[in-house]
Formats: structure tokens, C-alpha cells, sequence
């Protein structure tokens, strides 16, 4: 094999040779294995017992079978059938996270989310936020009822009193979320008009103030623009997570995937967008730069005024040398590419906005890639607006309030304050559908129906709409909150009737698609989206895309942005006057939990984050360095004090982080949510009005382990990632490419494949395969809860993630190297300050020469003749041998009934409750105890693909078979498909040739397949087990020539 | 000395020589039973197997006969809902039926006398249109008129299902019992005659006793002691094993029946015969088990099912009266499920009914038969998988899906027919994920 040039490693304990990692380097399971619960012991007493007790049981089971009922419906609906699922799209907001949706429903049940390809913002994708809320419909810890004085009520006597008390009230408050509903908004203005003191105050736990203030500031649009990653040649992010956490992540993903994707026949005109990022700690969207630059964050705002000088052509400089020659770097690939650039800030600050504002105007990015023309609505949040509420309430100026999708007394920086003084109000009314913060103060709820329960329009970008529609009827006794208050206003027609008449009289006279409102209204909920002619339009087929944007080039307006008024000399000055401050505390906002609304939600609160692989609780990181000098290691409790709070949490050390600051994610510390939300982590949002508050960091004596779903498998030191940089990948298509050698008895050396003990498979008819392109995978993780949701997978806690025992299908590995190169472990130690980061998703590699199934004792791990490596789960007797066995490490042990077990109750409430069960997928086998799983490659929908295509007498199309990860990934990095289609997406990326070999000895003739591809390879090929999944190579755009391919780079289309 | 060895080993011998027979016997019976099995099991699916001829046109109209009118019409003259359809091109033309079918109520508007009269005669219950093309009107027609004349001729019994016991394999049968008879016969005039020939042999040299020697003499005079033989051990021990055996087996024929509920024929709440409904007036299965064509389940129908016919007919029956309750209650009728696959197995009645195009009778048994609905198949792995071993995929030629398969299946397997097992049908993912 041939020697790496750089060295990879999963974690500091690898890098740091830590103790307990080398103990457990070596194996795959934890030796002790606590199975019985303490003074539980077994004995030949109990197993006698228990013997006994089995063979009654089976004799009795042989007598009498249970009586099992049918029960049909007594009216079945027309397009209804047992078995088969139906789909109705809908739409997902929560939190400015927005999607149009599909909603998979069986038996009446939803039962999983899909992206609607229709849409033009989401375009058929999702986030792991919008995969997992269908489990918030099945929370047993919702509110069953309206509630008064946290008794449950009827909604007739509630609405009486409440209608009573409104009357009476003299100042009356709603603050609510940003609401995009347009005939949401026509009820709250319906609302203020029967109770004239109202007054609608929005409010984002993690607004945007700052931006839409800066382009109130400079175009007079109070609002968020429309951002065009895909048109973006050069991006620089000043701690912006956009493919994480900011704005619309999904949409960005995306486009900013467009940008990055390669086609090896062109290779010699290849081209990526370069993307700078300058930031404190360690982002998704960081660890997907090209150059990414650790700096503090109070550099992260001041080094805009820097970079604005420079554009302007002024002399300025950053400090610190190495921040300088990025930003030169930075300044003038922009100039190079003005129009086709993007700079972009998370922070909140209206001054560091209207910076980057002035930045992207004098680059001609407004109107190019930026769009303030059609905003977006989804963050309408106004602070001034809410502190203003706060202070009133404080004063006694309030005498109702509604509280309508938030929970200030959490997620305010103010919240305290606000929870001292809600005793102040008269009138408390929450539509939260489950217990919060918020909501426990209330004296009355009027819970909300979960969105798959309720009707509804969005508009979340300017001429943009799709609708809600219930996919079930109202579990509980809840109301939509729209109803509520349309009853409260004395208007006492149903929701459904008052939309049907709003979007008559509103959206349906916007458009020219349809004809009649009836034709109308089912048009649109049957596509879910609409999009008016004021917005352009774009067509979701590709090809017809190409023509049609040709066309449009000529007649579509050219939308300009007014000009820019703002002032940004005066916002540098504000901009510097954020001095460096020593230790920093930042907040920011992880990509599983977001605010902290679906703390309940075990799916997300098991999403193992895409850089720390962290998962059940929140924690300090920090660089190494910043560790080394408090004396402070992994799992350490610290009493962090910053501003006026303090709080708890474990050290997690991060490379990569800039020294000197600690970073704590907000939306953990839910001190009243479920059984699974609840103190979890510590609150840190008193923290979060602040880009950074100077602090101080203390170590107490407790230790709190954080759990973590990496470190725990060890990459062995081989050529696990391949990559390059552009400029190699420019001049050889296979740069990076690290083809590995075998070395036989003979003194000859052979490829890997070459030299082989098996026979092989051939595969006549479909040859199923995944191909992974690290280089547009962004660590997102949305694939590992929609593989969870479409397997049945189970959570399994923080205590079983500790013991390596997560059970996720496919996971994401992220791997941390040093760009300078290294020999060995120890020489890594110093470059660890910014490693560069890899992700790779990682599932059964569906091995044609599979090491599991060679060592089954009991064949429950088999091949099928399509090319899968399947797994009977009935068969097996979980000897584990396979897991051990495989070189990937992606089996599953079941170590308990998670499904069963009331030791997982709370966690697991998926699969234990009633209620949880529902949201099971009924085509796929919830496993016990004691057998071993793993990737299908999604084989239920395999089966059911075929299955409609031979009912249609015709072969399977390319596409209409998805997997589950496949379908929710935002920048379409996983592809699935027939390996042996020659017109297959798949086959294409690969370019997989084929080839007649005639047959030998009377032998027949025999089609071989090869991959022609020169990214394409295959993970740990040396050692021969021919997966059927490969990936693309990772090509950095970072002109930095590594030492890669000497001498073996003339194998090109090796095997 | 050395005589006096030799013979007790000969006596041994013999009795070897018996047990040997004993066995072979045993062995010889076991076997041709067994081998009737396996012959009887092919033969009944190669008939099972065996596609229905007819033109192409009757096809269409059978399909669209059984599937559409048979709810309501019959092809003798007996009323169903709608008049019997005997003869109906004699007393129709085909001119005037295919806008009835289209849409009758437009007919009798249209103020046609016979429409009019028909409507009346038959408690004005409204006739479903359907949008068949005129081809397809006549197809049914065509069938009709075939069908009510084969009607006339074979009156009774009603067809047999595919996969019953066909006249020509009881035949075989019945001839290889009575094989067996006789060779038991044979072997027991055998065993007869040489009792006989010991004891005219052994009387003979009780005669000659003074010329015996003493070896021999003791020889003739052994007496043979019955009680000594059941007391050996080799019979003993014979009896303990095969009495070891016998338990043994019946202890796992019953471990491996735990839950296999062959024969299982609950009592359900509402009286309902399949003989009646899909025997007598053939009703198509997938009129009532909407699912089973489409889908994973066969689906159990709902009560509006129900209602399409007993709107109007025998309302007054108490069975029927139990649906109209369960209406009125808004309470769902609780059928008791009779063919209960286990959850980790994964069956799909699509593939079989729809794709496959296999008959319900061949799992179900002989359902047009049966007053209370019995599970005939075991539902066992083994079943399934034997099925799957031997069904050649007669389907695939006429499904585009299969074209690969063939391909490779003429490739390299030519001459063999292609069965479910060679086109992956045994692999486990095929039925567990």
C-alpha cells in the first residue's frame, strides 16, 4: 500500500494517544457488558425457573392460538387502501426553518416526511428538523385538552371566559413567531380589530434583526434578501453557518452543491466556487471551506471594517499575520469576482450588517446574487419590539397577553425578567401544544394542533406560496390557534372555510395557472406550492431548465435593487468599538436542536453533531490550546461566568477553535419540556443577545463524560478519504487517487483485486449501488434521523451512546487532517490549531466478497442476486461475529428490546408508547434483542419500486427508487441506482463501462461492469471486499499542491 | 469342539438373517410411501401450474365479467340483483345494450319503452355505468353468450378449482396402493411358506433323531421360546428405540406446529359464505377484497362493500341484519383474522395475485366451497419456499420487467424452465426486512 502523505484522525484522543482510546482502539464492543440490572444476578436457580416457565409457555402456545381481529372501516374512503401509502403535500415552518413537504401517510397515519420536488425554494429536500417533527405529532407529552389553571377544560367554558377577559382588557399583547401565513396574518388583523388595544409583537428566539435592520438602513426594505449560493463564485463567511443553522440551510446547501460539483470529463475546466470562512469556532460551514481561518469573535465583526478598507482600496490590515494573508487572499479573489460573489455574517449586529451590506454592494452583488427585491418572510422578529413588551409588562402596562410558537421565558436573553413580571398580567393565554417555560405560567392553553393536523398558506418568500393540509385528524382535543382566535374575534366560521375564502379573494386573483377557484384549490394542494408571476419561476426538470433559462435571459425583467444609503463609515467606527474580549463566551445554534423547541424530540437530541459527533447535552469546547493552559481536559465540569449568568457545563476540546474562546450551544437546559427535553444541558440563551461576552472559566471537581458517537471507531491509520486540491484535480482527474498494491509470494506486486480467493457475483438483472461525492456531502446529518425514520431504528440514550452502543444505520464520519503533512501521530500535534475537515458518510458497503457473511454460523447474513448484502434478523442468534468481522464497523447490535425494555421508555417513546408506535414503519421489522442490523440499502423501497414496475410490465426507471438518505440530502450527494442501467444517474457518475468476456471451456459469456471514473473509489480497497457502494474524491479549491501522487499515478482506471 | 462353535455362530446368524429381513421390510415400505409423496406433490403443481387457452377476446370479457357484473348479474337466467343475462343477445341487440351499459339511466330518460319496463320490473334500483369502450362491451357479451350456453350443458358440478384433486392422480394413487398390497402379500406368503418348510424340515430330522449327532440333536430340539425373543435385548432395546423415536418426532412435529394453524376455522361474527358469494355467484374476489390486486394486504371489506348488493337484497335476513347494526352503531364489525403471517415475514398479494397472476384457490384452498372460510396453507417458510422452488414463472414472458432475467436465465440455465428460485426467489431479503 502506498504511503500517506497525510494523516487522519477521528479525534484528540487518537491525536493524543489517550489512554482509555488505546485500551479501546483494538475492538469494536466494550468488554463489560452491565446487562443485568444491579442486585439482579442469574443463577442456576432462576434459569431452571426460567426454564421451566418457557417450556410451559410453549406447550400452552401450542394449544391455543391468540384470536387475532380484522377490522375493516365501515365506510372505506375512496382513495384510502390498508397497506398502501398516499402522500399529501403540506408544508413545514418552524423556527425560520422552512420546507415544502410530502407527507407519507399509512393507514390513515403519517408516517414519514419527504421534500416536495416542486418546490422551487426547498426543491424536494429536508432538514433533519423537518424529518423529525412528525414526532412531535406522537408526543405523548402534549397537551390532550385546553388547559386552565393547568387542569384540563372544556374549550366551550374557556372560550367564554376568555372572550369575557378580552373585553375587559385594556392592553392587550400577541407575541408570536414569525408568522408567514398570509390568512394568519388577515385573522390577527381581524383579531386587533375586534379588540382594538391589541397590539402583534413577532418575535425570533434567534432573529435576524441585525440584517433586516441593515437593509432597512440601506435599501429601505425592512427584510431578509434572497441569497443565490449557486451563483456564487467566491464566498467569504464571517461565522456564518449557512449551510448549518442560518436562514434557509436547506435552500443554501443546495445551491452552494451546485458550485461544487465536478464532472472529471471537463476536468481540465473544472471549477468550484472558493469559499473563505473566518470564525471563532469550529462551524459545519467552516469545515466545509476552502480557507478557513480561526479567528475570535469579536475579530469575526471588526475584520468586516478591515475587509471593507480593503475593497475600497485603503491600506488597513488585520493584526495577526496569518488572518492578513487570508484576507488579502480574500479581498482579492472578491474583486475578481464582483457579481459573483458573496460575503455573508452571522452575526446579529445591525452595524457589522449594513458592513456587509456595503461590502456586497460595492461588489455589484445586490441584484446578482443577493436579492432584497423578493424577500424572504421567514424572519420578521423585531427585538426592539419584544424588549419594548418586556419592559411594558414590567411596568404593569399589559393586561393580556397570547402567546402564539414561542417561549420567551426560555429562549429570551430576558427571560428571567420576564417570568418575574408575567405575575403582573391579567389575562395569560398559550397555544403551545406542549409544556414549556412559557406556557406553565399561562392560565389557559389553548393548545395548538400540530401542523400535520391543521390547514393552513405560507408565503415564506415574497410570491412564493404552498399550503398546509391535515394529513390526520386532531389526535387530542386540540384547535388550531387560528380558529381560536377567529372565535375569540366572534367569527365563527371554521379555519377551512375562512382560508378557502381568503385565498379567493387573495392568492388565487395573483395567478394565471388555474382557472375556477375549485380547479384552483385542488391544484395547488396537490402540488403544495405556487409560485405568482411576480417571482421567477423555475422549472424543476433539468433539461427543460436549460431551454428555458436561455429564454428567459431576454424577456425577465432585470430586478434592480435600490441603491444602497447606507452609512458604512459610521458602522466601522461602531463596528470597532468591539474590543478583544480575553476569554470569550459565544452562543450559537446547534443543527440537530436549533432553539431548543424540539428538545423533546429524541431523534434530534440523539443526532450526533456534525463536527464534536456529540449528542444528549450541550458543552464548552474549546481549542486544545485554551484547555492546556486552564488545565482543563475532555469531560471536565466548568462553571463558565459571562455577563451576568453562570452555568455548568463539560469541556469538549475542539481543534480548530480560535484560542481563547468558549463556544456553548443554546436550546439545551429546557427546564419544563418532555421526559426526554427536560435538564438537558445548560440554558446558555441569557447569553445569546451578544455576538461574545468576555467570562471567566473555573474547573470544579465534577466530571461529566460527554457522549460521543466518534473516537470510538478507529480509522487504523488507511486511505480512508482520498482528495485533492483543484489545481491537481485541473491537471489529472484521478489526483489524489491512492491505488493500492498487493505484494504476493511471487516478489510481484498485483492490484487488490487482481489476487482473489472468491469467485464473484454477477448480477443479471439490477445491480444495486450508492455513490457518495465527499466532495458535496456537508456533514448535515439530516440522512441519519430520515434513515432512522424510515428504519425503525431506535434511540437508544445518552448512557448507551457512552457505551458505543448508538444504532444509527448510516453515520457520518468526520475526519480532522493536517494540511502540512505528517509522518506520524506525533508530528500531527502542532498542526491540530485549524485542521482541515472531511465527511464521509458511512452504511453497509454492501461487500460483494462480504466478511460478515463468510463468518455467520447461521447464514442470517446472506447475498442477494441484486448485489445486497441482506440481513435475516430472525435468523440470527447474535453472535456478533460479523460485526467484529467487518472492516467498515457499520453492524448494529441490539443489546436490549429497545421496544420492549421500560428501561428506555423515556428515550425510546417512538417505539415503547402507544402513541410513539404510530409513527413505525409498518414495511420494516422493528428488531429484537440479541440479533444484528444494518443498512438494507433501504430494500422495502427496492421491493416496492420493482414490484409497481412489474405490475406496469415495464423495467424499473432510473429514479423512482430513492433511499431514504438519498431523498432527504440537500446537496445531493448520495446516489442510488441500478449499476447495470448504462442510463442510470448513477452509473454515469461512476462511468461504469461494460464489457463481454468471452467465456472459457464451454463456459457462457460473461458481462463484467467496471468503474471508469477516475474519483470514483472504493474504501479500503486493498483488502478486496468489492463494496458496491464507492465514493467520489473530496477536491478541495485551495490551490495548495500536496505531495499526493508520485509515482503511482500512472494506474489511472486501475481495476 | 471346533463343530460345536461353529454351529452356535450359524444359529446366531440366522437370526441375524431375521432382523436383516425385518428391516429391509421397514425400509422398503417407508420408501415407496415417501416416494408417492414427492410424486403426488409435483403432480399437483404441474396441473396447478397449466395456463387456460381461449381467444382473446373472451379473455377480455371474462376478466371484465367477473370483475365488474358478477356482483349483480348471472349468465344462467337466475335473478341476482340485475336479470339473468341468458340468452340476452336474442333479446337484445347489441346496438341497444352498449348505451345501456354506458349509462342506463340516460337510456331510460331517452323514454325507451323496454328500458322504462325494465327499470320498474326490477324495484328501480339503478344499474352502475361503466365506462367500458364499445369492444370491451361486446367482449362481455361474447363471453356471455358462451358462458350461459357451457352453463346449459355442464349444469352441475361447479367447476373444480385449479389444484383439487383431479380424477387422473386418485388414479395413480389407487394404483400404486394397491401395488403395495400385493407385495405385502407377497412377502407374507414368503415369510408363510418358509414357516411352513422349518417345521416340515425340523419334524423331518426329529424323525431321523438317532442318526443326529449330538450338536445337531440339541439343534432340533431347541424349543422356541416366544417369551425368550420379547425379552432380548435386541427387542427390547428395538422397542425402547423406536419408542424413543416416536417421541421424539412427535415432539418436534409438535415444536415445529407451535403457531402453524392449518385447519384453523374460526366462528365469525356475521355468518357470511364464501361458498354462496364466490361459489355460487361467482363473485370476483377482488370485488370485496379491493386490495388484492393492488397491494400488500387483500384487505377485509367494509361494510359499504356489503351495501352495494344488500341495499336490496334480502334486507330482512338476520345475518345481513348484523351489518345494517354495525352501520347504524358506527361500530366497525370485528372479523376474527383467520391467515395470520408473522410481522417479520413481508407477503405482498400484488406480486402473487396481480403480477404472477396466480389464482386466490391456490393458497386459499377450494374457497368457493367452503361455508366457513379455513386456512388450507400451512403459511409455514418451508411452504412457501417449496412453492417457490417449483412454480415455473410463466409470467415473466408477457412482463417486460423479466427481460433481463430471461436473458440470462436462456444464457446460462437453457433448457430448465426458469422457477421463482432462479430469479432470486429464495434469497431472504425477498421476504424479511
Amino acid at each position: 500500500m502506498e504511503e500517506l502523505n497525510k494523516v487522519y484522525w477521528k479525534g484528540i484522543e487518537e491525536l493524543t494517544n489517550d489512554v482509555e482510546f488505546v485500551k479501546h482502539a483494538e475492538k469494536e464492543f466494550p468488554q463489560d457488558l452491565p446487562e443485568t440490572k444491579q442486585g439482579e444476578e442469574n443463577n442456576r436457580r432462576d434459569f431452571l425457573k426460567l426454564m421451566g416457565f418457557s417450556v410451559a409457555a410453549a406447550s400452552l402456545v401450542a394449544c391455543e392460538a391468540p384470536i387475532k381481529k380484522a377490522i375493516p372501516f365501515l365506510n372505506k374512503p375512496e382513495n384510502l387502501d390498508p397497506s398502501i401509502p398516499n402522500y399529501y403535500a403540506s408544508t413545514y415552518f418552524e423556527a425560520g426553518d422552512y420546507a415544502s413537504v410530502v407527507v407519507k401517510t399509512r393507514e390513515g397515519r403519517p408516517i414519514k416526511i419527504e421534500g416536495n420536488s416542486l418546490s422551487t425554494i426547498s426543491k424536494g429536500k429536508t432538514s433533519a428538523r423537518a424529518q423529525a417533527s412528525i414526532l412531535n405529532l406522537y408526543d405523548g407529552q402534549r397537551y390532550q385538552s385546553f388547559m386552565q389553571a393547568k387542569k384540563p377544560a372544556k374549550m366551550q367554558d374557556v372560550d367564554k371566559l376568555i372572550k369575557d377577559k378580552l373585553k375587559a382588557a385594556s392592553n392587550i399583547r400577541i407575541l408570536s413567531s414569525t408568522i408567514i401565513s398570509p390568512s394568519t396574518k388577515a385573522i390577527v388583523k381581524e383579531f386587533k380589530e375586534t379588540y382594538p388595544s391589541t397590539k402583534h409583537v413577532t418575535y425570533d428566539s434567534l432573529s435576524q434583526y441585525g440584517l433586516t435592520q441593515a437593509h432597512k438602513e440601506g435599501f429601505g426594505v425592512e427584510a431578509v434578501p434572497s441569497y443565490d449560493f449557486s451563483k456564487a463564485k467566491v464566498i467569504v463567511s464571517f461565522g456564518c453557518d449557512f449551510l448549518g443553522t442560518w436562514i434557509s440551510p436547506i435552500e443554501f446547501s443546495g445551491q452552494y452543491a451546485q458550485m461544487r460539483k465536478l464532472n472529471s470529463k471537463e476536468h481540465k475546466e473544472a471549477k468550484m466556487s472558493k469559499h473563505f470562512q473566518f470564525e471563532a469556532r469550529m462551524s459545519m460551514t467552516g469545515a466545509n471551506a476552502d480557507f478557513r481561518v480561526p479567528v475570535k469573535a469579536s475579530q469575526e465583526i471588526t475584520l468586516l471594517a478591515t475587509l471593507y478598507s480593503k475593497l475600497k482600496g485603503t491600506d488597513a490590515k488585520a493584526k495577526d499575520a496569518n488572518v492578513e494573508v487570508a484576507l488579502q487572499k480574500a479581498a482579492k479573489e472578491l474583486l475578481e469576482a464582483k457579481g459573483e460573489s458573496l460575503v455573508v455574517s452571522g452575526s446579529n449586529d445591525t452595524n457589522a450588517q449594513i458592513l456587509v451590506a456595503a461590502i456586497n454592494n460595492e461588489l455589484g452583488n445586490y441584484s446578482a446574487t443577493i436579492d432584497i427585491t423578493t424577500p424572504l418572510n421567514t424572519y420578521q422578529g423585531n427585538e426592539k419590539q419584544v424588549n419594548d413588551l418586556i419592559d411594558d409588562i414590567k411596568s404593569g402596562g399589559v393586561d393580556a397577553i397570547i402567546f402564539y410558537g414561542v417561549n420567551p421565558v426560555y429562549d429570551h436573553p430576558r427571560g428571567e425578567e420576564l417570568k418575574a413580571a408575567l405575575s403582573k398580567v391579567g389575562l395569560k393565554i398559550s397555544f403551545a401544544s406542549q409544556p414549556d417555560e412559557t406556557t406553565d405560567l399561562c392560565d389557559f392553553v389553548c393548545s395548538d394542533n400540530h401542523y400535520l393536523e391543521s390547514w393552513g398558506d405560507a408565503e415564506p418568500r415574497k410570491g412564493y406560496y404552498s399550503l398546509t393540509q391535515p394529513t390526520i385528524t386532531p389526535i387530542f382535543s386540540t384547535r388550531q390557534a387560528q380558529e381560536s382566535l377567529l372565535i375569540w374575534s366572534g367569527n365563527d366560521k371554521p379555519y377551512y372555510d375562512y382560508l378557502r375564502t381568503f385565498l379567493s379573494k387573495d392568492l388565487f386573483k395573483k395567478q394565471t395557472k388555474y382557472k375556477g377557484f375549485d380547479n384552483f384549490f385542488t391544484g395547488i394542494l396537490h402540488d403544495g406550492v405556487l409560485v405568482t408571476s411576480g417571482a421567477a419561476a423555475i422549472v424543476e426538470n433539468d433539461e427543460v431548465k436549460k431551454d428555458d433559462k436561455e429564454a428567459k435571459k431576454e424577456d425577465k425583467p432585470v430586478k434592480k435593487a435600490g441603491k444602497f444609503e447606507g452609512d458604512a463609515e459610521s458602522a466601522i467606527v461602531k463596528v470597532n468599538e468591539y474590543k478583544d474580549g480575553g476569554l470569550e463566551v459565544i452562543t450559537y445554534q446547534k443543527v440537530s436542536l436549533g432553539n431548543g423547541a424540539y428538545a423533546n424530540n429524541p431523534w434530534l437530541q440523539e443526532m450526533p453533531d456534525p463536527i464534536t459527533k456529540a449528542c444528549w447535552a450541550n458543552y464548552a469546547s474549546m481549542s486544545p490550546k485554551t484547555a492546556k493552559e486552564k488545565g482543563l481536559s475532555n469531560g471536565n465540569v466548568i462553571k463558565v461566568t459571562a455577563g451576568k449568568t453562570s452555568f455548568e457545563v463539560p469541556v469538549l476540546l475542539q481543534p480548530g477553535q480560535a484560542d481563547n474562546t468558549v463556544a456553548v450551544a443554546v436550546g439545551y437546559g429546557r427546564k419544563i419540556s418532555g421526559k426526554v427535553g427536560t435538564n438537558v444541558g445548560a440554558n446558555v440563551f441569557p447569553l445569546a443577545a451578544k455576538a461574545y461576552e468576555s467570562g471567566n472559566i473555573s474547573k470544579t471537581d465534577k466530571t461529566d463524560e460527554v457522549a460521543q458517537t466518534q473516537t470510538h471507531n478507529t480509522i487504523m491509520g488507511r486511505s480512508i478519504i482520498q482528495e485533492a486540491s483543484l489545481p491537481d484535480y485541473k491537471a489529472k482527474p484521478n489526483a489524489g487517487r491512492i491505488y493500492p498494491h498487493i505484494s504476493s509470494a511471487d516478489g510481484k506486486s498485483y492490484k487488490p483485486y487482481d489476487v482473489t480467493l472468491w469467485k464473484g457475483y454477477q448480477y443479471h438483472n439490477h445491480s444495486w449501488g450508492l455513490v457518495i461525492d465527499l466532495n458535496s456531502c456537508t456533514g448535515c446529518s439530516a440522512c441519519t434521523v430520515a434513515c432512522q425514520i424510515e428504519n425503525n431504528v431506535p434511540v437508544v440514550g445518552k448512557k448507551e451512546v457512552l457505551m458505543r452502543r448508538e444504532m444509527h444505520w448510516i453515520r457520518i464520519d468526520r475526519y480532522y487532517s493536517s494540511p502540512e503533512g505528517a509522518t506520524s501521530f506525533s508530528d500531527l500535534e502542532k498542526e491540530a490549531v485549524n485542521p482541515e475537515v472531511t465527511f464521509m458518510p458511512m452504511m453497509c458497503q454492501h461487500c460483494n466478497n462480504a466478511p460478515c457473511e463468510t463468518v455467520c454460523p447461521v447464514l442470517a447474513t446472506t447475498h442477494s442476486s441484486e448485489g445486497l448484502n441482506q440481513m435475516a434478523y430472525n435468523r440470527c442468534i447474535g453472535t456478533r461475529y460479523c460485526a467484529n468481522n467487518c472492516p467498515y464497523k457499520v453492524r448494529r447490535f441490539n443489546w436490549f428490546h429497545y421496544a420492549e425494555d421500560d428501561r428506555f421508555t423515556d428515550v425510546n417513546y417512538v417505539q415503547t408508547s402507544d402513541l410513539g408506535k404510530m409513527v413505525i414503519n409498518p414495511d420494516v421489522t422493528v428488531r429484537s434483542r440479541g440479533v444484528m442490523e444494518k443498512c438494507s440499502l433501504c430494500v422495502q423501497r427496492i421491493q416496492a419500486g420493482k414490484l409497481q414496475a412489474k405490475k406496469d410490465k415495464r423495467q424499473v426507471k432510473d429514479g423512482e427508487i430513492k433511499t431514504a438518505c438519498q431523498q432527504v440530502c440537500p446537496t445531493d450527494a448520495i446516489t442510488f441506482g441500478d449499476m447495470n442501467d448504462m442510463e442510470s444517474k448513477i452509473s454515469k457518475a461512476l462511468g461504469i463501462a461494460k464489457e463481454v468476456k468471452k467465456g472459457e471451456h464451454g463456459h457462457a459469456d460473461e458481462t463484467v461492469y467496471s468503474m471508469k471514473e477516475p474519483r470514483a473509489y472504493h474504501v479500503l480497497e486493498e483488502i478486496n471486499v468489492k463494496p458496491q457502494v464507492s465514493y467520489l474524491t473530496k477536491i478541495r479549491n485551495n490551490d495548495k499542491k500536496l505531495k499526493a501522487d508520485k509515482g503511482h499515478g500512472g494506474h489511472e482506471g486501475g481495476h | 469342539m471346533i463343530m460345536l462353535t461353529n454351529k452356535t455362530k450359524k444359529s446366531k446368524s440366522t437370526h441375524h438373517y431375521w432382523r436383516g429381513a425385518c428391516l429391509c421390510l421397514l425400509a422398503f415400505v417407508f420408501s415407496i410411501n415417501l416416494a408417492f409423496a414427492q410424486a403426488d406433490s409435483t403432480k399437483k403443481d404441474a396441473a396447478a401450474a397449466g395456463g387456460a387457452g381461449g381467444g382473446a377476446d373472451l379473455e377480455v370479457g371474462k376478466r371484465l365479467w367477473e370483475g365488474n357484473c358478477t356482483s349483480c348479474h348471472a349468465v344462467s337466467a337466475e335473478v341476482v340483483v340485475g336479470p339473468g343475462l341468458k340468452g340476452i343477445l336474442e333479446r337484445r341487440t347489441i346496438e341497444w345494450l352498449i348505451p345501456w351499459v354506458k349509462n342506463s339511466q340516460a337510456v331510460i330518460k331517452s323514454g325507451d319503452k323496454y328500458a322504462v319496463e325494465l327499470f320498474a320490473k326490477y324495484n328501480k334500483s339503478v344499474m352502475t355505468s361503466f365506462n367500458f369502450k364499445d369492444d370491451e362491451i361486446k367482449a362481455i357479451f361474447a363471453y356471455v353468450d358462451k358462458a350461459s350456453k357451457e352453463v346449459a350443458v355442464i349444469k352441475d358440478p361447479p367447476p373444480g378449482p385449479p389444484g383439487a384433486q383431479t380424477p387422473s392422480q386418485s388414479d395413480s394413487s389407487g394404483y400404486f396402493n394397491l401395488m403395495l398390497g400385493i407385495l405385502v402379500t407377497v412377502l407374507f406368503l414368503i415369510f408363510a411358506v418358509l414357516l411352513v418348510m422349518l417345521s416340515m424340515v425340523s419334524k423331518f430330522l426329529k424323525q431321523k433323531d438317532g442318526d443326529l449327532s449330538i450338536e445337531d440333536r440339541e439343534v432340533v430340539h431347541q424349543k422356541f421360546d416366544v417369551l425368550s425373543v420379547f425379552q432380548s435385548r435386541a427387542v427390547l432395546g428395538g422397542v425402547a428405540l423406536l419408542f424413543v423415536l416416536f417421541v421424539l418426532k412427535t415432539t418436534l412435529d409438535g415444536i415445529t406446529n407451535i403457531g402453524v394453524q392449518q385447519g384453523y376455522a374460526p366462528t365469525q361474527p356475521i355468518a357470511f359464505s364464501h361458498k354462496l358469494h364466490a361459489g355460487q355467484y361467482e363473485i370476483d374476489c377482488g370485488y370485496c377484497h379491493t386490495g388484492v390486486y393492488k397491494g400488500k394486504s387483500a384487505t377485509i371489506p367494509s361494510a359499504n362493500i356489503c351495501m352495494n348488493c344488500h341495499n336490496s337484497i334480502k334486507r330482512g335476513s338476520p345475518e345481513i341484519q348484523k351489518i345494517y347494526k354495525a352501520i347504524e352503531n358506527n361500530k366497525p364489525i370485528e372479523w376474527v383474522r383467520i391467515h395470520n403471517l408473522p410481522d417479520l415475514a413481508y407477503f405482498n398479494h400484488a406480486q402473487h395475485t396481480n403480477v404472477a397472476g396466480l389464482a386466490c384457490e391456490k393458497c386459499h384452498g377450494e374457497i368457493k366451497e367452503m361455508e366457513v372460510v379455513q386456512q388450507r396453507a400451512p403459511l409455514t417458510m418451508g411452504w412457501c419456499i417449496n412453492c417457490h422452488r417449483q412454480t415455473v414463472v410463466e409470467h415473466a414472458k408477457d412482463n417486460k420487467y423479466y427481460d433481463r432475467l430471461i436473458e440470462a436465465h436462456d444464457k446460462y440455465q437453457k433448457g430448465s424452465p426458469m422457477t421463482v428460485e432462479n430469479i432470486g426467489g429464495l434469497e431472504c431479503a425477498k421476504c424479511h426486512y
